[in-house]
């Protein structure tokens, strides 16, 4: 037997953490584990959900968190890909460089 | 109190005590290190809950290959060994909305399951059942997904080309 609010609300301080994460920091790596955190609490929901709440098709929960899973390593790929190359072009992974209106700085 | 509820708020405060050093040390290196500690707690959770399968599979993605992906990243950005004062913005608008999502979130939830209880005996699923339910009902989302990591990985390849940015 468990409390389903135990897992519940490590959930929302994982997010919360991760959503502090996201908009304070500034070097790009650490915005991407920032974004892994979020990802995580958002598993961490649908686990939990996946044992409290009696569906019709069963452990549809469990099937969704590994589909994250893998959508997050993809993301995971493709964004240091990108965070790479802006290194190689400007020297520099801090987000505060990243030319918002197109053109060159 | 039951022995399951120590296990999941014992593995979640070390969760969310990792986690809130992954977003505030001011070095690069240790920031991934609290991440393995966060994410390994992370699954020690799902395996009390019974999800065996995710639990592993967390273990061996996350703590086994995102982590050090983020590493490489670390490395090859040369990143300081020491601590480094840039890292942060200012924080207060930060601690706002991250402290405003998070305290919305957990007054939502404890509003929603106040005192609720589920038996966890009957619930653990292991492979064989995960396994029928993805090759059956979700057996065409696991295919489009394949089609999408696909997509990713030639997106990072082309992206990364060293000719990519030149002046034409």
């Amino acid at each position: 037997m468990i409390h389903a609010v135990i897992p519940y609300v490590v959930a929302a301080l994982l997010f919360g953490l991760g959503m502090y994460g996201v908009l304070v920091r500034r070097n790009a790596v650490l915005l991407l584990m920032a974004v892994e955190l979020m990802l995580n609490a958002v598993n961490l929901v649908l686990i939990t959900a996946d044992t409290t709440v009696k569906a019709a098709l069963p452990h549809g929960g469990q099937v969704f968190a590994l589909f994250v899973i893998v959508l997050a390593a993809a993301e995971i790929g493709v964004g240091l890909a990108i965070v790479l190359q802006f290194y190689r072009l400007r020297g520099s992974v801090a987000t505060d460089d990243v030319p918002l209106d197109g053109g060159t700085p | 109190m039951t022995v399951a509820d120590g296990l999941v708020a014992g593995l979640g405060a070390v969760a969310v005590g990792a986690a809130t050093l992954v977003v505030t040390t001011r070095h690069l290196v240790r920031a991934g290190l609290w991440l393995v500690v966060a994410l390994g707690a992370l699954a020690g959770v799902y395996l009390v809950l019974g999800a065996e399968l995710v639990a592993w599979v967390q273990v061996l993605i996350y703590v086994g290959a995102v982590v050090v992906l983020l590493l490489f990243a670390v490395m090859l950005t040369r990143a300081p060994i020491g601590p480094s004062d840039d890292l942060d913005r200012r924080r207060w608008p930060a601690l706002l909305i991250g402290g405003g999502a998070g305290v919305a979130l957990v007054a939502l939830f404890v509003d929603a399951y106040r005192w609720s209880t589920v038996e966890l005996s009957g619930t653990a699923a292991g492979a064989e059942g995960i396994g029928a339910q993805l090759f059956g009902a979700w057996v065409l989302p696991f295919e489009v997904i394949s089609v999408l990591l696909l997509a990713a990985l030639v997106g990072a390849i082309v992206v990364s080309r060293p000719d990519v940015g030149e002046s034409p």
